[in-house]
């Protein structure tokens, strides 16, 4: 609450907090960690634990909590008696929308916001399927990959519906930014549970030409490797069967740049069982080749793992433990 | 690629400043002398400590956004001088102490700050404090029975844990519950009930866990996950080859880790990825047996096996202590166990001994991922010659970085002994050896020797 010069008000000169005696923190006469608080902080809080302690679930209360969020959005006690009170008073929520939406602004990665803005949702039921996906739109469209905003989106999508547009969404951030895993993520979740589009397998055609068309512009992007193995999840026979992925690894190998995630691919593949033709052996022999190091390995799947531990030095220990893991139709 | 490029998508455009600063360091050093390298990766010791002390004894006004967090605070601050070897003197463990009695709920749990509601994140990180202080004093003032109704109270009939009443149901509550459970010894099944389900849940088509079903995978849901599912004997029913496969690619050009695929290299990721490393190392039975399970899947003409059949606990614990020190011993956990008024049931006295048994044992493997090149980052882009750590160069340091920087320079350092509890040779270490830390248990990311005298005291009591 401000004076007309726009200064804050301290709470014991606004006549309506008059009757009340504000509760001090019992810090003890030694705390660590303490906090120098300014005074205002002090004073808010204290009369915050004044109401808090009481129950009192009045305007006044809801208020103060106001002020409080705003001097500390991530004090959960003051969030949770703020629901309890806009229950008490039966307030309107889609006000309580704008409040969130403020506060949101600055502090678009607070668990409590997302955790109180579900509340006001699942209350407010499909009436605020719209506002809440344009809501995490305007999030999403200052930072595309805001955890606690795709958990909303997700969350708004499967309890309240409005998944009609959820793909072309998806298709739009990654048309801004390929790289953008978490659109990547979402689109995995809108195939797998979007309850208009069939499911994975029936979506599986189509999703594995788009993945493939990401890959070819930008090999070294891990999203849409990631995502292509991700969409023959618990299906090694189709994986390894769909040629379409084993002859994608074949391209860019032969590129012979950029190959780390096609050579870890093929290993996928032929651990899987695919079964290699004399193409891909020369692909990557030719990788090897071009090291300078001599193969001693009787097996391809040894030779990619040899490859990918020159190529891929971070990671040498792991591609060294592959080899010696691999299964024994490979060897 | 110039970050100026308009071509770049945001994701490239921020890759290509964050590696430009980081290679200007990297350059930078390798321009030097090999002596003033030395000085440059030394860990500035008093500096961090210094640091560290100033914390527990007075912040500035601008950490009234940590209010709700105090002993989050508390347990950073005390975890990394821990880490460094130090013990505060009489006056402030017993202050710590106090102080965090005074944000211990009188029906259990501890809360952000005095008055405020019990909070599972909070209490976490009250207990792990209060054990890493360590002694009579400060462990007997957690109440064990009060704390386990808190616990039952947040548990949710779907198996997972909210975080706070009516809070936010996802992987860090689930953890944050059955961590403290179980270095309290108060673990039992009606708390393990469907947790593990929960977890399966949240692990993505890309191999990590995601902190809900659906999301993203994330470096910290998934040490959470991982580190839960170990914690109550299920780690099995989890894909550790995808995990595995996410994990090692988390690890990126700048040396250090980022959370997310295509996210920006993080300090505190060297404990949250590193820490899964440190995890799976002591998990080699179960992954060769889920290697054998897919080839045998194969061979038979089957669809990859997914449904991996549960054991019993005790087979479970036997294969993974890989009859070592810690072999199923009955005698060992008959002694002590619940607190009063807790069921005694076979399942809690099978729950009892996971944690001490997993960090018992020896690991031949040597660490899955560039554990020098981590230390590099660690030392050369995280940490700050004043004292702390941070996210990254351009940011400033704070006690969330300086605590998990130093958790994961200590994860790299031990990471190719093969027991937490000796010295690591001077080959592990990145710098001279006097940036040696104390080795943690990784899955609560106590200080060994401090987790060892909890155990026993919560055992004994």
């Amino acid at each position: 609450m401000e004076s007309e010069e726009g200064e804050r008000i301290p709470l014991s000169q606004r006549p309506e907090w008059h009757d009340v005696t504000p509760v001090p923190q019992d810090d003890g006469p030694n705390p660590v960690v303490p906090i120098a608080y300014t005074d205002e902080f002090r004073e808010t809080m204290d009369y915050f634990r004044a109401v808090y302690l009481a129950d009192e679930r009045s305007h006044r209360s809801l208020q103060l909590t106001s002020e409080a969020i705003r001097l500390n959005p991530g004090n959960y006690t003051v969030w949770h008696f703020r629901r309890l009170i806009l229950e008490t008073l039966g307030a309107d929520l889609q006000k309580e929308l704008d409040f969130v939406e403020d506060i949101a602004k600055d502090n678009s990665k607070n668990y409590q916001i997302w955790h109180h803005r579900r509340g006001l949702a699942e209350k407010l039921g499909t009436a605020a399927t719209v506002t809440e996906l344009e809501f995490t739109k305007k999030i999403l469209s200052l930072d595309a990959k805001n955890y606690h905003a795709w958990s909303h989106r997700q969350w708004v999508l499967q309890a309240l519906g409005g998944w009609e547009d959820e793909l072309d969404y998806c298709h739009q951030l990654l048309k801004e930014d390929i790289f953008n895993n978490s659109a990547w993520n979402q689109r995995y979740f809108v195939i797998t549970k979007s309850p208009l589009l069939g499911g994975l397998e029936a979506m599986r055609d189509s999703e594995v030409g788009y993945s493939i068309e990401a890959i070819v512009v930008n090999p070294e992007n891990e999203s849409p490797w990631r995502y292509l193995r991700g969409l023959f999840k618990d299906d090694p026979k189709s994986w390894i069967d769909d040629s379409r992925v084993s002859s994608l690894c074949l391209k860019i190998l032969r590129a012979k740049s950029r190959c780390v995630f096609a050579l870890s691919t093929l290993l996928e593949l032929v651990c899987d069982g695919f079964r290699p033709s004399s193409e891909f052996k020369d692909a990557v022999v030719s990788l090897w080749n071009n090291s300078g190091s001599d193969s001693t390995d009787s097996s391809l799947a040894e030779t990619i793992c040899s490859v990918l531990g020159f190529l891929d030095p971070l990671r040498a220990n792991y591609w060294t433990w592959r080899k010696s893991k691999l299964p024994a139709q490979t060897v | 690629m110039e970050p100026t490029d308009l071509n770049l998508t945001v994701t490239q455009r921020e890759q290509c400043m964050v590696e430009a600063q980081v290679f200007g360091i990297y350059k930078h050093f390798s321009d030097l002398p090999s002596r003033a390298q030395t000085v440059m990766l030394e860990l500035v010791r008093d500096k961090h400590i210094e640091y560290l002390t100033d914390g527990l004894q007075q912040l500035g006004s601008s950490f009234r956004v940590l209010d709700a967090n105090r002993p989050w605070l508390c347990y950073w601050i005390l975890h990394s001088l821990a880490l460094l070897g130090e013990y505060v003197d009489d006056e402030l463990e017993n202050n710590a102490v106090d102080f965090l009695n005074r944000c211990q709920d009188p029906n259990g749990g501890y809360s952000g700050g005095p008055g405020q509601m019990p909070h599972l994140a909070t209490t976490y990180a009250a207990v792990n404090a209060l054990v890493t202080l360590g002694g009579q004093r400060s462990l007997s003032s957690i109440n064990r029975d009060k704390l386990y109704t808190f616990l039952r109270r947040m548990k949710d009939p779907s198996g997972g844990f909210r975080m706070h009443e009516a809070g936010e149901i996802d992987v860090r509550a689930c953890y944050t519950a059955i961590s403290v459970a179980s270095v309290l010894n108060i673990l039992d099944q009606e708390l393990v009930e469907n947790v593990g389900n929960y977890i399966l849940s949240c692990q993505t088509y890309e191999g990590g866990i995601a902190g809900e079903p659906g999301s993203e995978a994330h470096g910290g849901y998934t040490f959470c996950g991982l580190a839960t599912m170990i914690l109550i004997g299920q780690v099995h029913g989890l894909n550790i080859t995808g995990l595995m496969n996410w994990v090692v690619f988390r690890q990126g050009v700048e040396c250090g880790f980022q959370g997310r695929t295509n996210k920006l290299v993080d300090g505190c990721y060297s404990f949250w990825q590193g820490g899964v490393f440190s995890l799976i190392q002591r998990l080699r039975t179960v992954v060769n047996e889920q290697l054998v399970m897919m080839d045998d899947g194969k061979q038979d003409g089957s669809s990859r096996c997914t449904q991996i059949p549960v054991k019993s606990h005790a087979s479970e614990r036997k294969q993974d202590s890989e009859g070592t020190s810690s072999q199923y011993d009955e005698s060992r956990w008959e002694q002590g166990g619940a607190p009063a008024g807790l069921p005694r049931s076979p399942d809690l006295i099978n729950l009892s001994n996971i944690g001490l048994s997993f960090v018992e044992q020896h690991t031949e493997n040597g660490p899955l991922f560039h554990s020098l090149a981590l230390q590099q980052y660690i030392l050369l882009c995280s940490q700050v010659l004043n004292g702390g750590f941070r996210d990254k160069p351009g940011k400033a340091r704070d006690y969330y970085h300086t605590c998990y920087c130093l958790s994961g320079l200590s994860v790299c350092q031990y990471s190719c002994s093969k027991d937490l509890d000796s010295s690591p040779l001077p080959h592990a270490l990145f710098g001279p050896y006097s940036n040696l830390v104390e080795s943690v248990h990784p899955l609560y990311n106590i200080v060994l020797n401090r987790y060892h005298a909890a155990h026993d005291f919560f055992r004994g009591s």
